[in-house]
């Protein structure tokens, strides 16, 4: 297992595309197989599929809280369980999904298997530090899952004080739990930061990166700056919850509303450390599966790293009927449209990447579709509720359920969809059946949209939300709602039945997408070190299908 | 035409001046974000279409935008939220902004219901009475934990803190009845926090009024009759006067203009007061109330901190009937006329 050991073939270089000296060098899957080799594993690449293995199982549960909500939401009186019931599975579900799977999904998983290899490392800057991270992660989500199961609070995943402050239901652990998990997220942030900077490959310049890397790189920087402040704003609810010190409390001179700030100032950066990742996956996604350079790389770039700045500057739109200063909300309001037009210049320069391509509609590039339409409808009714007299009437009403669900829940599944079919056969070297995959990507995407565009629709008709019980009126679009949820939910299990067939009997494959990418110049699955004999080297930009005959002049024309 | 629109959209009655404003913005907003998403889509769809993949390996052209076509991305999405938001914040400041002449009312959400309390009179639980086509001013408050009073056919909404008020105003222009709902989560029964506002024409709403005032006084005189007990208080600045004594805001402040442990409560209602951080507040609703409950906040030059918080001593909807009395002690400058629309500094 030393580095140096693992010298034999002859250099990768890009255009390449077959091997088939699998069986000299053990991938990184059977370099060891005993239980602890995977456990105690420094290897960013098994550490990303145990984060997975993870994700997924808390992905299973909060889905199972989520037809839990639906079924209820069924008839307009109690239908399957109690208020205090709801109440607590409706956080639950909130908790689980944002924490637990939303925020480490795509860096956790795709991000730590792939960084490295993008950047033509042998791993990530801090390997121990990445294990720890996982164990911190899985250390917190025991915590909270173990708080929400025994006593379970009610709170919602906002925690909004000084109902948090005086609920009978048990907050300290799960908060305690959400806090840990941050510093599993500082952690993985710092990380990915310090590998960018230090370990990218020779001929790897900044604007030659992936964008995948691109978007990690500003969602870390998100994390490491806007992290700590939620972390310590759990401390301070869990103390005013233990020890009723007065923080958010009138009654002692504290301020109800301080806490909505502090939480804000995390959680609406933390909505784009869900949604840059995805924005990473699809710009390789697109670029792939078109066969094309991407239009606009440094535009695509710079908005990234445009959207985590602006992003810290707008999270009073969440709070425009609080109480807070017209003129705030007019700042706030303003900010709030530059995030949507960083995301705008996104949008165009992917479908613009399409133009004179070469479009192979395989399954990721289907999630693709979704992910265009998600993000255009998701993103645009933001920006609808950001305009400040429209947020008056739909401000926590089910608009707002559905508009966020779009936005973060739509792209952000998309994303994760694709990445898991576009690297399945780079994790695996195993190929799955390109038929379930397109059918499965067609009820996900129509379940998703059967779920959630009634949910814009009652919420315009003024359905609040996390309601147990709602006014008759509501019901059509609630049943519409909850028919569209079950279509998801077996489109996410025919997925998890071709894909466990894949892995066992999948057609081997070591490039099917005959990608550019650069993680693709070695081996599928990689070997232990990422790479045989001397590191690839990168005469060429990333997403780059000109012909090589023609490649020279026509770059030099840019 | 909008009618139509309405269904379509499933937006219900709309039955205030502000849903009229919000209602056309939100026209345009769905507008533009269907033409948009249009756009893109039929774009993607018609390349995806005319660029399919031929071969295998098949090779690109290098395309990269031109500046223009850069520029043009950014900014025609940006004119066109830069114009939502423009609309949209006209419309806030008009919302945030109630009319001098507007009728006031008082909220409180406790769990899980709203009350409704008139400086003339009447209080009610969960009905609140209002008669059309006459501006309402809400002082919105909490005895526990945040709620939000929501009305959807007036698509106003406004959050209840404790401790705070916050202010929504509304012009009803239709009488009928109209549901409110709690849109902010506060507990078990956050979603059986209903309650309706009733809009009467303005006859009916003073018939109602009289109704109220006469079962107050017959109230009033079978107590006398029967008991000798001291009678119910019949409008709210009454009982503000009782409660300043039994509270013992009295022991500090005076309301003969004399200056005491405290500033004097008369004139003090709208009075500019220079702070000792060197700033100036008005005194209106809000200020008051946050000195009830929070009163280091914000300390009027020449005082000390020494005042305690009535944080949960008040009750019910005392702390407004205080309010409501000291906004009685005003002194003859300060200006009582009417106002022709909205204004934009604090309203009396
Ligand atoms: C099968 C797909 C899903 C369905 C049917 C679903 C359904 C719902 C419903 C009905 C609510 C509203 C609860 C209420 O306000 O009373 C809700 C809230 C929420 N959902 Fe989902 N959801 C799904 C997937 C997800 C995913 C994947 C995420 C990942 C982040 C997510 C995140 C949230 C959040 C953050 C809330 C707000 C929680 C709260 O109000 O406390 N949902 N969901
Ligand atoms: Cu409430």
């Amino acid at each position: 297992m030393t580095p140096s050991s693992s010298i034999a073939a002859p250099g990768a270089v890009p255009g390449h595309e077959a091997h088939d000296d699998h069986g000299h060098h053990p991938s990184y899957l059977t370099d060891g197989t005993t239980v602890k080799s995977w456990l105690l594993t420094v290897d960013h690449k098994r550490i990303g599929i145990m984060y997975l293995a993870w994700i997924l199982l808390f992905f299973l549960v909060g889905g199972i809280f989520a037809l839990l909500i639906r079924i209820e939401l069924l008839t307009p009186g109690p239908t399957i369980m109690d208020a205090m019931t709801y109440n607590r599975v409706f956080t639950l579900h909130g908790v689980v999904m944002i924490f637990l799977f939303m925020i480490p999904a795509i860096p956790s998983v795709f991000g730590n298997f792939l960084l490295p290899l993008m950047l033509g490392a042998k791993d990530v800057a801090f390997p121990r530090l990445n294990l720890l991270s996982l164990y911190v992660y899985l250390a917190g989500a025991g915590f909270a899952l173990w708080g929400m199961l025994n006593g379970g609070l009610d709170t919602g995943w906002t925690f909004y004080t000084p109902y948090s402050a005086h609920t009978t239901t048990t907050v300290a652990p799960v908060l305690f739990g959400a806090f840990i998990i941050g510093f599993s997220s500082i952690l993985t942030g710092m990380n990915f930061i310090v590998t960018t900077h230090t370990m990218r490959a020779p001929g790897i310049t900044w604007f030659k990166m992936p964008l995948m890397v691109w978007a990690l790189y500003a969602t870390s920087c998100i994390q490491v700056l806007a992290t700590p402040v939620i972390g310590l704003l759990l401390l301070l609810v869990t103390a005013e919850n233990l020890f009723s010190l007065g923080m958010f409390d009138v009654a002692r001179g504290g301020d109800p509303v301080l806490f909505q700030h502090l939480f804000w100032f995390y959680s609406h950066p933390a909505v784009y450390i869900m949604v840059l990742p995805a924005f990473g996956v699809m710009s390789e996604v697109v670029s792939t599966f078109s066969r094309k350079n991407i239009f606009g790389y440094r535009a695509v770039a710079y908005s990234s790293v445009g959207i985590a700045f602006v992003g810290f500057f707008a999270w009073g739109h969440h709070m425009f009927v609080s109480g807070q200063s017209t003129f705030n909300a007019g700042v706030f309001g303003v900010l709030s449209m530059l995030v949507g037009v960083f995301t705008a210049i996104k949008v165009f320069n992917w479908v613009g990447t399409v133009y004179k391509g070469a479009v192979e509609f395989s399954t990721p590039f289907a999630y693709f579709c979704g992910f265009l339409f998600f993000t255009v409808f998701g993103g645009m009714t933001g920006i609808a509720v950001a305009t400040v007299s429209l947020d008056v009437a739909w401000h926590d009403t089910y608009f707002v359920v559905a508009h966020f669900h779009f936005i973060m829940v739509g792209a952000t599944i998309m994303a994760f969809l694709a990445a898991l079919h576009y690297w399945f056969p780079k994790m695996f070297g195993k190929m799955y059946h390109e038929g379930w995959g397109l059918v499965s990507a067609a009820l996900i995407i129509l379940g998703f949209n059967a779920t959630f565009i009634p949910q814009f629709l009652v919420g315009n008709a003024g359905m609040p939300r996390r309601y147990y019980e709602y006014p008759e009126r509501f019901q059509a679009l609630n049943v519409a709602s909850t028919a569209g949820a079950s279509l998801l939910a077996f489109g996410f299990i025919i997925i998890a039945i071709y894909l466990t067939y894949a892995l066992i009997y999948g057609e081997r494959v070591d490039n099917p997408w005959h990608s550019k990418g650069y993680e693709w110049l070695t081996h599928s699955p990689p070997p232990t070190h990422n790479f045989i004999g001397p590191q690839p080297t990168y005469p060429e930009e990333p997403h780059f299908y000109v012909d090589p005959k023609k490649a020279q002049g026509e770059v030099s024309d840019v | 035409m909008s009618d139509l629109a309405n269904q379509f959209l499933f937006l219900p009655e709309r039955a205030s001046t502000f849903a009229e404003r919000v209602d056309f913005l939100h026209y345009f907003v769905v507008g533009t974000t269907m033409v948009m998403s249009a756009g893109v889509g039929l774009a993607a769809l018609f390349m995806f279409f005319r660029y399919r993949r031929r071969e295998a390996h098949q090779h690109t052209e290098y395309v990269v935008p031109d500046l223009k076509t850069e520029f043009l991305f950014v900014s025609v999405p940006l004119v066109f939220f830069l114009a939502w938001f423009a609309i949209g914040f006209r419309d806030f400041t008009w919302f945030t902004t109630p009319p001098k002449d507007s009728m006031d009312v008082y909220v409180m959400g406790k769990q899980w219901m709203w009350k409704f309390s008139y400086p003339e009179g009447p209080n009610g639980v969960n009905v609140l009475h209002v008669p059309a086509n006459r501006p309402v001013r809400l002082l919105i408050t909490s005895r526990d934990v945040i709620h939000s009073f929501y009305v959807p056919s007036f698509r106003i909404k406004m959050d209840a803190l404790p401790g705070r008020y916050t202010q929504a105003w509304f012009e009803a222009t239709k009488p009928g009845t109209y549901q409110v709902l709690c849109t902010e989560y506060c507990g078990l029964s956050h979603s059986k926090m209903l309650a309706e506002v009733v809009v009467l024409a303005p006859e009916d709403y003073e018939n109602w009024l009289q109704e109220q005032q006469r079962g107050r006084l017959q109230d009033r005189q079978d107590a006398l009759a029967d008991t000798s007990l001291v009678p119910p208080v019949a409008r709210m600045a009454e009982q503000g006067q009782k409660l300043v004594g039994t509270q013992g805001c009295l022991k500090c402040h005076s309301v003969d203009g004399s200056k005491h442990i405290g500033p004097t409560f008369l004139g003090m209602y709208e009075r500019e007061e220079k702070l000792d951080d060197g700033q100036t507040i008005r005194v209106d609703e809000a200020y008051i109330t946050q000195s009830m409950m929070d009163p280091g906040a914000h300390i009027v030059a020449g005082y000390q901190n020494v005042m305690p918080t009535y944080q949960g001593k008040l009750q019910g909807p005392e702390s407004a009937a205080i309010v409501e009395y000291i906004k009685t002690l005003r002194t003859a400058n300060v200006r009582e006329t009417a106002s022709e629309g909205p204004a934009y500094d604090p309203i009396q």
